[in-house]
């Protein structure tokens, strides 16, 4: 039978903005798959939904700020991060979330990504890696591997890609993960211990965008790239970054690879004040010359 | 709203213009700046960094301007009042920035110490060739407030008045100052808290349910709201309706563009400022702003000891442009004199708001000194025989 | 008894084919029925196997489908708010 609706709802329903669904993305994207495990991360770590902002940039991705029931930020291409760091910065209680994809972060962004890691600002970055500018009709990405056929780059790729976990481990973040739309459950898992950690985390996510890059590439539809995922990745758990760069068809290392403790940036800051001004420094509060009540 | 005395350094000051600016976000509530190290705009945020660590609040010094013109903003949707500092080549890189705050109605200021252009230009010296700029640098429809300072003291004031202005309008303005004003050092008062008027955050009361985020009444601004406080809101740069969610319609851009504009421009009474001096029986009345003029009054000065009939309208507000006024002169003055350091900017202001009642002289300058007010006087006197 | 129950929202489905592939003991398979968007829907062809491990939410990117145990859909009524709105 062809069930509509009954008495039980969805867990990510109440994370969603019900009323503009249904969605942009294409059959067969990830993006909505790891928006489950975001909800699931969000459940389990039972994080306080009223003090969670998302802010993302331009791109299938950055849609995600405006399908998801929280105080969510749309903002310009590649700046996020520098967004994100504003709010977090003005209001160290907010747990900030950035929710991009690879080529906002990467290119036009990726400047502000490795001074945040560099930083060790407190945000818990989500890559959605298509490897691809998907919006926009399939353009070469930073991330797109070598030999791969897009629309700016007709007669294959010859680029060398970014391998991001190795930049944002090069540049200081104190999480880094890679898993793919297929580990569901394990990239849950990461964002939950994302949530768990102070400081600049990432959780790359590598995703099909089977409209523009598996199909130019002649690598099926959405399912068969999942089963790509599922077939081609392999765990490494603490493997080098360096090590964990992607090619057109080969493997895949998914898993935990950085996990460590630096200060983040409030921390430091909050130190260096105190020990430079003792009692002359006034913590940093939220004086809003707000309203009058 | 009083001011919050902890910021506001209440005294007798000889300080220059930058600095003075820094004093009046503080004292106007602003406890958030992005910025990034560029001449002559630096010291202003230099000042807050120093500042701002006893005041409470923060200031970070990003990578570059694009990050600096959207942290602040940031930290506006976080609670804060917040500013950066720049100068043209800095000013060129926010462009697409100050669109995302007049588009997000992000109440905030951005602080234009002009320099001389284009491109690297003149690092250390003046000019005003960033008016256009102001108004019209980034893509698309949309309206801004322009204040320009004249002084340290107005450097103060002003800045009050223009976080007063971006609050009350949920608009981004424009503080155009010039690295004369902003380098040169003169008596600044600033009075005691109590004193000093500022206008608070429009926040919403509304309970949670009931909030829309850009829905508004009569006056055109909608309430805001903070991110943490339950009320899961949207914001974007997309053409969005009053629930912040994006609505790609021709009907919905229409009626979100022509808000954006109309919140200002129905307003412009209440925005413009001006300083007028003798306009009554003048023939020729000299137009400027910014440094320029206090040189324009000089040659003001001359020019009635000759028995000119010379009259003065400086600009406070260039933006939006006091059209209203310029008509009203136009109908009994036979010419106006604008000397800007620029090659002729808000020149074609104020003749497209004459519209051929009155003629216009133009005293250009390219920048890097000010005028010799010799020039001016020319031109006054040229005016004043057509 | 079964020890789970799926439940599908039809209209959102774009049959993309996750949730029939990863079902752990392949309750679902894309039924020759159409929705409103052209796209064929899973169905439900095994509902005894159905363990409610809500896999099949977990991959759905459409929000177009989950899974809830059989003893868990009455507690979970009581707990959650009701989506607001409906589906277009």
């Amino acid at each position: 039978m062809l069930n509509v609706l009954d008495d039980t709802i969805n867990p990510v329903e109440p994370f969603l903005r019900s009323d503009r669904m249904p969605h942009i993305w294409c059959p067969g994207c990830g993006i909505g798959t790891t928006v489950n495990s975001f909800a699931r991360a969000l459940i389990e770590s039972k994080v306080d939904l009223q003090s969670l902002a998302l802010v993302s940039g331009i791109g299938c991705t950055g849609r995600v700020a405006g399908y998801v029931k929280l105080d969510s930020f749309h903002t310009t291409h590649g700046r996020a991060i520098p967004f994100a760091t504003g709010l977090k910065l003005a209001n160290p209680q907010l747990n900030v979330v950035v929710y991009s994809g690879d080529g906002d972060l990467s290119a036009i962004g990726g400047n502000h990504l490795i001074h945040a890691a560099r930083r060790n600002i407190d945000l818990k970055v989500i890559c959605v890696n298509n490897l691809i500018y998907a919006m926009t009709g399939g353009q070469t990405a930073p991330t797109t591997p070598g030999h791969a056929t897009t629309s700016t780059n007709p007669y294959g790729t010859f680029e060398p890609a970014f391998n991001l976990p190795h930049l944002v481990d090069a540049a200081g973040a104190v999480y880094v993960a890679r898993w793919t739309t297929f580990h569901v459950r394990q990239l849950s898992r990461a964002i939950s211990e994302a949530f768990a950690k102070k400081g600049f985390s990432f959780i790359e996510v590598i995703s099909p965008c089977p409209t523009l890059y598996q199909r130019r590439n002649k690598m099926g539809d959405g399912l068969d790239t999942m089963k790509y995922y599922k077939e081609k990745s392999k765990v490494k758990n603490g493997a080098p970054t360096s090590e964990v760069g992607m090619t057109l068809s080969g493997e895949i290392a998914v898993g935990k690879f950085v996990d460590r403790e630096r200060p983040d940036y409030q921390t430091l800051m909050r130190a260096q004040y105190v020990e430079a001004l003792g009692d002359r420094y006034v913590e940093e509060a939220v004086e809003c010359a707000c309203s009058e009540g | 709203m009083r001011a919050d005395p902890h910021g506001v350094l209440t005294g007798t000051h000889f300080m220059d213009g930058d600095h003075a600016c820094c004093e009046g976000a503080l004292a106007a509530g602003a406890r958030f700046a992005a910025g990034y190290p560029i001449t002559p705009s630096t010291e202003v945020v230099e000042r807050f960094a120093s500042r701002v660590p006893t005041v409470g609040g923060s200031f970070i010094q990003m990578e570059d301007e694009l990050a600096a013109s959207i942290t602040l903003q940031g930290a506006v949707w976080g609670g804060a009042k917040a500013f950066t500092v720049t100068s043209g080549p800095g000013f060129s890189l926010m462009m697409e920035h100050i669109g995302y705050a007049a588009m997000t109605e992000t109440p905030c200021v951005f602080v234009d110490v002009q320099r001389g252009g284009p491109s690297t230009g003149l690092p250390t010296l003046p000019a005003q060739a960033d008016m256009m700029q102001a108004r019209w640098g980034s893509h698309g429809d949309y309206e801004i407030i322009a204040l320009c300072p004249n002084s340290p003291q107005e450097c103060f004031d002003l800045t009050i008045k223009a976080f007063n202005l971006s609050e009350e309008f949920r608009v981004p303005v424009m503080f155009m100052m010039d690295e004369v004003v902003g380098h040169m050092t003169e008596k600044v008062v600033i009075p005691p808290a109590d004193q000093i008027d500022v206008v608070p955050r429009k926040h919403t009361r509304k309970p949670v349910e009931e909030y829309l985020p850009y829905s508004t009444n009569g006056d055109m601004v909608p309430e805001m709201a903070h991110a943490g406080e339950g009320y899961k809101f949207h914001v974007t740069g997309l053409t969005h309706d009053e629930r912040g969610y994006p609505n790609m319609t021709p009907q919905t851009q229409d009626k979100l563009v022509r808000r954006l504009q109309n919140k200002i421009r129905v307003a412009a009474d209440r925005i413009c400022m001006f300083e007028e001096d003798r306009l009554d029986d003048a023939d020729v009345v000299v137009i400027s702003y910014g440094i320029t003029s206090r040189v324009a009054q000089r040659a003001i000065d001359l020019a009635r000891e000759r028995g000119l009939r010379v009259g003065k309208l400086r600009l406070i507000t260039a933006w939006p442009f006091p059209d209203k006024k310029i008509v009203e002169l136009a109908a009994h003055v036979k010419a106006f004199v604008v000397p800007e350091l620029n090659l002729g900017q808000m020149v074609r202001e104020v003749e497209r708001a004459a519209a051929g009642q009155a003629k216009t002289f133009a005293v250009p300058h390219a920048g890097g000194g000010v005028h010799n007010p010799d020039d001016i006087l020319s031109a006054i006197v040229e005016a004043t025989r057509c | 008894m079964a020890k789970g129950r799926v439940s599908i929202v039809v209209e959102r489905c774009k049959a993309c084919g996750f949730c029939v592939e990863f079902c752990p003991t392949h309750v679902l398979a894309l039924s020759s029925a159409f929705n409103s968007k052209g796209y064929h829907p899973p169905h439900v062809v095994h509902p005894e196997k159905c363990s409610g491990c809500d896999l099949c939410g977990m991959y759905c990117p459409d929000f177009a489908i989950y899974g809830t145990k059989a003893q868990e859909a009455k507690i979970e009524e009581t707990k959650l708010q009701k989506p607001a709105g409906g589906e277009k």
